[in-house]
């Protein structure tokens, strides 16, 4: 509760409406040639000094994307993408894979500290060599893996880690440690031919995190991955790739921004994760990638393909994703359910501003008995913005007695912008129960006057309401990114009242 | 001292204040009665600022400061609170937080340093229990499934953790049976002294046996027609407005 407060607070003190997170790192980079070939798919993959096993999987993806069109049906427009004219590969000028944070440039360590990303503190640094096991302040220990462009820069906390048996590293240096489980599991919930943009990623993936959580074990602070986009002309392709071993829980966040630039930026990540029996991973995402200008010059294109498997009975995997960023955003976290009694979930809110479109929402498949879905999704349009909901609900005549309940609400701020609901649901199954609800509604301008005769002015009215409008998805996040999530609805919406 | 001049108010183009004259000073509370449609709400927003009731003449100042110029939110910090007629739901949004948030927002305005919230709660708690209202009205969303009665109160409590220097009670009796009512008095009762003031909006005479006015003004079409002390208040309910406002004619 007394978040909002303090969002109130920090949001007052911000520039007006300006992206915070807009500046760029100088530092040195290494670039492959611009543009999209064979030898490239081989450059990188040499670059990561790879399995021949990984190079001949990205040579397939990638014949396989020659072959494919990129998707038409999604609800936004923006001009062709030239895929010849972008860096596929940009790291900072570094070994990679530095074996403590003293190795790491300064530089880097500062653009961190500056996006508030704590991986130089002492508590951490012990912690990185295996000695204290929480920040010394006192707050809840979170081990982050950041990612730069296309290399992950540094791993805080996994000593710690290691003692539970805890695997948390970037995805190329997993490749090298833990080659049977990576093979194993990679690919096997996104296909390397899923997808035009699971595809791309597949061939010339860089980095990401990989994590394992071991039979039994409770994982004990929370994992999270922040991402940071910051050479120019590059795309972003990192790939994650979360196994939940039996009986064990997780709790993984992701990060996201990108400088400020006129041109487009895309971004294509993919996200698999896996839970076995009795397994349970949350995974939540605040996304702030750079939104474009207010008259929609420049902006991150997310085309993110992300999915769990539940493959175990009684696993679950729940979704939290807050979208503020992004020019375009598309992305449609999914669950297959095929545990018997798995439980997937999908909590969502995303928030189209000036020129930013959005079109997301989440896929159910119900293959086993008794599995269970819950979809929230929260669409918020102001400006310009274009919001779509898209869901597909499917159960599989197997999946007895499945149930699933979703509720879609937009909210409209002004009266250019728009919101769409799309929602599919293919019942196969006479016992499975699915049911539906949806609201579209707009800021009154009585609730923005009761909020005004109590003090608020008519921005923090805005805020407290959209909040509120979200508060059954903001409250499925952990703690502090719900502060940070507060944070950003608020400072994402300003100037769209008014 | 709230002193309003020659007011007049229009809406949609249509006038509905056609220049009222009033002061209330510190420590006084007036009431305002009047038959539907004399104005009673439009004068209640006129003051409060809210947008499309546009002010055509006039002048409105709260211890010499001048409201008219300001937004809604600046009358609020300077000390004009509105109990609403019809308290509006927030869905989602928490009471105690939307209260602490309020709050903390004027103190800001005014200089004074923001409570915490476990200093907030033991404010809120002590102003609750005088208003006989369970706790779990603070976990609610605003408004929210509140019956007519809890909405009222909740009003009052937001007037007590305020504390404004002139409350405008919009029609605060409607709806409310008669403990509901007592409350609802004894809380703004609880509030009078020599720096609050306030406005008590009403159509009828039962709300001032409880919240006793030191002046009682009647309101038709638009303009002050009579005043004078509590007893016009029972005059007015034993004879009906006709007759005071032929007389006033």
């Amino acid at each position: 509760m007394p978040a909002v407060e303090e969002t109130l607070d920090t949001v007052r003190d911000a520039t007006q409406g300006a992206y915070k997170w807009g500046f760029e790192t100088e530092i040195e980079m290494e670039f492959a040639p611009k543009g999209l070939n064979e030898s490239i798919v081989r450059f990188i993959s040499a670059k990561k000094n790879e399995p021949q096993w990984l190079l001949d999987w990205r040579l397939r993806a990638f014949e396989a994307w020659k072959g494919m069109e990129e998707p038409r049906w999604p609800a936004v427009t923006y001009p062709p993408i030239d895929y010849q004219d972008a860096y596929y590969y940009a790291a900072p000028k570094e070994k990679v894979g530095p074996k403590s944070l003293d190795e790491v440039d300064p530089e880097l360590l500062k653009t961190y500290a500056k996006l508030g990303i704590p991986l130089k503190e002492q508590a951490i640094l012990a912690g990185v060599e295996g000695a204290g096991d929480s920040p010394a302040d006192g707050r809840l220990p979170v081990a982050v893996d950041a990612v730069f462009d296309s290399v992950s820069v540094a791993t805080t906390y996994k000593g710690r880690l290691e003692k539970d048996g805890i695997i948390f590293c970037a995805i190329s240096e997993a490749v090298h440690k833990y080659p049977e489980l990576v093979r194993k599991y990679l690919g096997t919930v996104v296909p390397h031919t899923d997808n035009f943009f699971a595809a791309l990623n597949s061939a010339v993936f860089t980095d990401g995190s990989f994590v394992y959580i071991p039979k039994g074990v409770r994982c004990p602070m929370e994992l999270s991955t922040y991402f940071r986009i910051n050479a120019k002309s590059t795309g972003q392709f990192e790939r994650t790739l979360i196994v939940a071993d039996e009986g064990s829980t997780v709790s993984y966040l992701e990060g996201c921004t990108a400088p400020q630039r006129d041109e487009n930026q895309l971004h294509a990540a993919v996200v698999e994760l896996v839970a076995m029996d009795d397994a349970s991973i949350k995974y939540s995402t605040v996304q702030n990638w750079y939104p474009g200008d207010e008259n929609g010059v420049g902006g991150i294109y997310n085309f993110v393909t992300k999915r769990a498997a539940c493959r175990g009975k009684r696993s679950k995997v729940s979704w939290t994703q807050v979208e503020t960023g992004s020019a375009i955003t598309w992305k449609y976290p999914s669950c297959i359910l095929q545990g018997e009694e798995s439980v997937g979930e999908f909590y969502s809110v995303a928030i189209t501003n000036n020129h930013q479109q959005a079109d997301t929402g989440t896929k159910m498949i119900h293959l086993g008995k008794n599995t269970r879905s819950t979809i929230v999704s929260k669409g918020i349009s102001a400006g310009q913005g274009q919001n779509t909901y898209r869901g597909l609900v499917r159960i599989s005549p197997k999946a007895t007695n499945a149930r699933n309940f979703t509720q879609c609400d937009s909210l409209l701020i002004g009266d250019l912008c728009g919101a769409h609901t799309v929602p599919y649901i293919e019942n196969r199954c006479m016992t499975a129960k699915t049911e539906h609800e949806a609201t579209t509604s707009r800021i009154a301008e009585d609730q923005l006057f009761y909020c005004r005769q109590r003090g608020l002015s008519q921005e923090d009215a805005v805020g407290l309401i959209v909040n509120g409008f979200c508060r059954e998805v903001l409250k499925e996040l952990p703690m502090e990114f719900a502060v940070e999530a507060q944070k950003l609805l608020q400072i994402s919406l300003e100037g769209s009242v008014g | 001292m709230l002193r309003i001049e020659n007011l007049t108010a229009e809406i949609d183009g249509k006038e509905i204040l056609k220049g009222i004259n009033l002061e209330v000073p510190d420590g006084e509370v007036h009431a305002i009665m009047g038959p539907n449609g004399a104005g009673k709400s439009t004068l209640s927003y006129a003051l409060s600022g809210r947008e499309g009731y546009e002010i055509t003449g006039g002048s409105v100042s709260l211890n010499g400061v001048d409201l008219l110029e300001m937004e809604p939110e600046e009358r609020a910090a300077a000390g004009l609170f509105l109990a609403f007629q019809y308290p509006v739901e927030l869905p989602g949004v928490g009471n105690a937080n939307f209260l602490r948030t309020a709050l903390n927002a004027i103190r800001r305005t005014r200089g004074e340093p923001e409570v915490d919230a476990m200093q907030f709660l033991k404010l809120a708690r002590a102003r609750m229990k005088d208003l006989s209202m369970p706790e779990d009205m603070l976990k609610r969303g605003v408004n929210v499934g509140f019956s007519g009665g809890e909405k009222k109160r909740n009003e009052v409590l937001q007037m007590a953790l305020l504390q404004p220097k002139i409350a405008v009670l919009d029609e605060t009796d409607s709806g409310l049976d008669i403990d509901a009512l007592k409350i609802v008095a004894d809380g703004v009762n609880a509030m009078r002294g020599p720096t609050f003031s306030a406005l008590v909006i009403t159509h009828y005479q039962r709300l001032l046996n409880h919240i006793v006015p030191d002046r009682v003004h009647v309101l038709a079409d638009g303009r002050i027609v009579t005043s004078g002390g509590p007893e016009l208040a029972h005059r007015l309910e034993a004879e009906g407005y006709a007759g005071i406002l032929d007389e006033a004619a």
